[in-house]
């Protein structure tokens, strides 16, 4: 895998802490977090929090397609962050969630 | 004698086959403020909106929604929902592509709208959505919002559909129109879940 972003070394533990952490948001919906639509077990499906669509895992011990492909890594970082956050992550929060993701 | 006998068996099937027209031609939508299509309705209900036939926006797109036809929305409608700006606020969440990709995906999309189609269906969301500002701070236009859809779902009761947790809203289509995907939405296929047929 020769990701850009993973060329950082990233910090599972951190991606780990991250991943919980809820986003109170200004326009009134419930806070968020990428639990919210991924699911605090990510070798579990998600459901997408507007419409219900489930999710496919996001562990590739489950579901070995993922982050293999880096376009789609860099859409939906770019998307989520942005989302969940209400910015863009920076380079090293999107190396430690990879290193998180790619443990489970 | 043979011969009379093979004569009644061919004039048997002439009729039967008949039969079998006249039940096939049967099948329209029974909507009471709907016009009757011709060609409509043989043994497989044809396609009311023309299906999606693009790779790229069934991958992009349907992985949060489902695809909806192209065909339901006015080429203008498309263009503002399909812009920077469109994406990174669509419907309250950021749906930001690729400007290649976006591209694509728009072109696809004018190149299919209601605008273009031959379908009488779908020429009836030519008219433009209604434009009104959203809680969520979007405003897109919203196929749920266009004057032909909003006519056509009047008769529904909102427990049914926002009140109904297998549902949750009007624009989850494919809920209770079994065939949405294949762009099938006469009455003949809508199952209400919870409910079942819906009866004019």
């Amino acid at each position: 895998m020769a990701l850009p972003i993973a060329s950082l070394a990233g910090d599972a533990t951190a991606g780990a802490t991250g991943w919980t952490k809820e986003y109170p948001q200004t326009d009134g919906s419930p806070a968020r977090s990428c639990v919210t639509c991924h699911n605090r077990d990510l070798t579990k499906p998600g459901r997408h929090a507007v419409t219900n669509k489930t999710i496919e895992p996001l562990a590739p011990s489950v579901n070995p397609q993922r982050l293999t492909d880096q376009a789609k890594v860099e859409k939906w970082l770019l998307r989520n962050c942005r989302w969940t956050l209400g910015r863009e992550c920076t380079p090293e929060e999107k190396s430690d969630f990879i290193s998180y993701i790619e443990t489970q | 004698m043979q011969t009379s006998t093979k004569t009644i068996a061919m004039l048997a099937i002439a009729f039967l086959s008949l039969g079998a027209v006249g039940l096939a031609l049967g099948d329209s939508d029974d909507d009471d403020h709907e016009k009757r299509e011709k060609g409509g309705g043989w043994v497989k209900s044809r396609p009311d909106v023309a299906p999606v036939v693009n790779a790229t926006y069934s991958e992009e797109c349907g992985s949060c929604h489902m695809a909806y036809q192209p065909g339901l929305l006015p080429g203008d409608a498309w263009t503002q929902i399909m812009s920077p700006a469109g994406l990174s606020n669509h419907y309250g969440d950021d749906a930001s592509l690729t400007d290649e990709v976006r591209t694509d995906i728009t072109a696809f999309l004018l190149n299919n709208s209601a605008d273009q189609a031959e379908r009488s269906r779908s020429r009836a969301f030519a008219v433009s959505a209604n434009q009104s500002v959203q809680a969520d701070g979007t405003s897109l236009p919203r196929i749920t919002e266009t004057r032909y859809f909003m006519h056509e779902h009047d008769e529904i009761p909102a427990r049914l559909v926002t009140g109904n947790p297998k549902v949750g809203s009007f624009s989850q289509c494919n809920s209770c129109h079994r065939g949405a995907a294949e762009g099938i939405y006469n009455e003949k296929q809508v199952s209400i879940p919870g409910h079942g047929r819906w009866e004019d």
